[in-house]
């Protein structure tokens, strides 16, 4: 194998069966844990991050002959992983509606508003967890974690206008939720 | 919706689901897990991607081709 983080991406990429799997468990050792932070975000459960960690890596050692080291693997790894928790969302949404309340009940915010009731809180998160996939991500990346559009839009494979229209898209639906329950944000 | 109900949706939004700790790693060490995906991945059967469905649509197009020779030319335009 040769060396360097350079070295490591060429073996993964191009190398032979025994340099490609040892590129790839260096790789994972030095990347687990930020896909697995960064689908933690995503998913907000512990367990289902750590299988969609395994996910990730696997889809990635699927797929190594398509990496592009011009890109970098960081953000490579990190669209492979969102993919996955998109999966994850769509194949388990009543479910993630439960884990949202329940981070909901666990979670209070360090600046609490006094305005809004746990009671409001509670059902914003269970109406959050009724919208569709794409636009939960897009909105709980940009709106709850605060990351930059930008980063968001390589993520998703978007532009940053299509997360704009999708941050949007999820607010107006979860307003309507909100105020066919009673709830006047 | 407005710019000012936007940011309160927003608001409420954060309010309602606190951003999680993105720097957290996983509990464990993942790799012992991987590494038995990967051992059960490379023991599994390939699988060709072929549904029955599949086969009985290739089947039927077969048919037609040997019943109807003309139609040929227009499967191999659709392709």
């Amino acid at each position: 194998m040769r060396n360097g983080a350079n070295g490591i991406l060429d073996d993964f990429r191009l190398g032979s069966p025994e340099t490609f799997e040892s590129a790839f468990e260096s790789l994972f050792h030095q990347h687990q844990r930020a896909v697995y932070g960064w689908i933690l975000r995503i998913v907000r459960n512990s367990a289902a991050a750590e299988e969609l960690t395994i996910e990730s890596f696997w889809r990635i050692h699927q797929a190594h002959a398509r990496f592009d080291p011009a890109r970098g693997f960081e953000g490579w790894a990190r669209r492979i992983a969102t993919h996955a928790a998109l999966d994850w969302l769509r194949a388990q949404r009543a479910e993630s509606a439960l884990s949202m309340e329940f981070c909901a009940e666990l979670q209070a915010p360090s600046e609490a508003d006094p305005a809004i009731t746990a009671e409001i809180r509670s059902k914003t998160a269970l109406a959050f967890g009724r919208l569709p996939p794409k636009l939960r991500i897009a909105a709980t990346l940009s709106v709850i974690e605060e990351l930059p559009q930008k980063e968001v839009a390589a993520a998703l494979g978007i532009s940053v206008a299509a997360v704009k229209l999708r941050v949007f898209r999820a607010l107006r639906l979860l307003r309507k939720d909100l105020e066919r329950q009673g709830i006047t944000p | 919706m407005n710019a000012h109900d936007e940011d309160g949706m927003k608001n409420l939004l954060r309010q309602s689901l606190p951003p999680v700790d993105g720097d957290a790693g996983p509990e464990r060490d993942l790799w012992p897990a991987m590494l038995r995906r990967l051992d059960v991945e490379s023991a599994a059967p390939a699988f060709s991607g072929w549904t029955v469905f599949d086969g009985a649509l290739l089947a039927g197009l077969v048919g037609v081709a040997v019943l109807f020779p003309a139609s040929i030319p227009v499967f191999l335009y659709y392709l």
